[in-house]
């Protein structure tokens, strides 16, 4: 096998990684704002819930979970499952797992807030959800974006997990040719490919970070 | 017209009884300063009046609006429904000591923001009307600038114009210039006083004593949660009662 051939192949695999992260963020993003808002919340039970939550999704590693997602409908429900839910099942374990991570990230800007934020926007007589849109969350952003860069790296990465449920992502392709043709040749340029994506991530986000320096 | 009633005011912060029956009355138009020394409660009482506490006793009349009072057949403060409170909230202003301008709003915004998600004040004129208060407080270069860009003083000026924008009946200060450095101080006092030239109701908790001295038409002395004194700054600066006068001759030493 030619160089080239393998590239291809490989560059065939990044498609599956890149849209396992593209939709993991989607959906991991909003669903951490609403666990945050479950873990802060003055409901005893609600928060009792979302923090067992995000410790056993903290706490258990994605593959298991991966599989848990995998083999749940067939094991408690007693479904059949078809080959299409095999990337379904992958979007929704990577994203119930990424929402824990991002909900402690939102939480912890959030409450990093200084209390005269809010006090003062109580006095002007803005509501709750206006003190929240206006005043609070563009500052949290601000506060959390270095964190979520962190998460977003580590989920470009994380993305060749999903060879646990035979999803064919581009590590998964790098070992396959690696195994055929005995050489470490793809699994090196494999690594040289989550390079440069996560080069991307980051240039990515120190752009949005540099937009949002025009305060301090 | 009383512009604002207190009455047996107590406020607890768990067993710990940091106001004890207090009452104020303040008339439209008057300036009331409070001082005393740290941790008597004068900021607690301002906060309490400000809706930012709730109070564990007495009553509150706000314009002569009710924002709560003793129920004797609950056994405790009742407040108004949310409504009424939000609509007597729209009466006062307060400037807090460490500004709490939103940094990532520039001064016009900063002021102008309130005036239209809350006011309603549609959004050219409530810039014409932020643009003429801020120049009144000689901001008027530094529309387009964001708070870290200013000085303390510019910083509580912008403040002071953000409740004025609204348009308050009564203003409320806490401690406006503690945390400024002399110079500053007198640049945010300045303006304090053109707002009581111009008789506006104001409550000004401050450690300034020359300044409410000339400024105040009463001063309340408070100590340990409770007025120890108050009356006319002659009364209170030329008779003092013993311990007004220690606190006060320990700042002419």
């Amino acid at each position: 096998m030619n160089f080239t051939v393998m590239l291809a192949q490989l560059a065939g695999g990044m498609v599956k990684s890149v849209e396992i992260f593209v939709l993991t963020l989607l959906f991991s993003l909003p669903l951490g704002l609403v666990i945050a808002f479950g873990r802060m919340t003055k409901n005893g039970l609600i928060c009792n819930i979302t923090k067992i939550y995000i410790s056993i999704m903290r706490g258990t590693p994605l593959m298991l979970q991966l599989i848990v997602v995998y083999f749940a409908p067939y094991y408690v429900f007693g479904m059949r499952i078809g080959s299409a839910y095999r990337f379904i099942a992958v979007i929704l374990a990577f994203s119930l797992n990424y929402a824990a991570y991002f909900a402690e990230i939102y939480r912890s800007g959030i409450q990093s807030m200084p209390v005269g934020q809010y006090e003062a926007a109580y006095i002007l007589g803005f509501s709750k959800t206006q003190t929240f849109t206006r005043i609070i969350m563009p500052q949290v952003i601000k506060r959390i974006l270095p964190p979520v860069t962190n998460e977003t790296i580590t989920l470009v990465k994380d993305t060749s997990l999903a060879f646990a449920l035979a999803e064919v992502e581009m590590f998964t392709t790098a070992k396959q040719i690696a195994a055929k043709e005995t050489t470490i040749m793809p699994l090196m340029v494999a690594g040289v490919f989550y390079f440069i994506f996560n080069y991307i991530v980051a240039w990515t986000m120190e752009y949005f970070e540099k937009r949002l320096d025009y305060y301090r | 017209m009383e512009y604002l009633k207190v009455e047996h005011l107590n406020k607890k912060f768990g067993d710990l009884e940091v106001i004890k029956d207090i009452s104020i009355s303040v008339e439209q138009g008057e300036v009331v300063s409070i001082i005393g020394p740290s941790g008597s409660g004068k900021s607690t009482v301002l906060r309490c009046i400000t809706m930012l506490e709730k109070i564990n006793g007495g009553s509150l009349y706000i314009l002569g609006e009710k924002v709560c009072a003793d129920d004797k057949d609950a056994g405790k403060v009742v407040y108004s429904d949310k409504e009424k409170l939000k609509k007597i909230k729209k009466n006062f202003g307060l400037v807090f000591q460490q500004f709490h301008l939103f940094p990532h709003f520039t001064v016009l915004r900063n002021v102008t923001e309130a005036m239209i998600h809350v006011a309603g004040i549609p959004k050219e004129q409530a810039e014409k009307e932020a643009k003429e208060v801020l120049s009144k407080l000689g901001l008027a270069e530094k529309y387009d600038a964001y708070p870290y860009q200013l000085s303390g003083g510019q910083q509580q000026r912008v403040s002071i114009a953000r409740a004025l924008a609204l348009k308050p009946k009564i203003l409320f200060f806490d401690e406006p210039t503690s945390a400024l450095d002399p110079e500053l101080t007198v640049e945010v006092l300045k303006v304090i006083k053109d707002l009581a030239k111009q008789k506006m109701t104001m409550i000004i908790v401050t450690h300034e004593m020359e300044f409410a001295r000339q400024l105040s038409d009463r001063i309340i002395f408070m100590e340990k949660g409770v007025i120890r004194q108050q009356g006319t700054p002659e009364e209170l600066f030329e008779n003092p009662d013993e311990r007004v006068k220690e606190f006060i001759g320990k700042l002419t030493m």
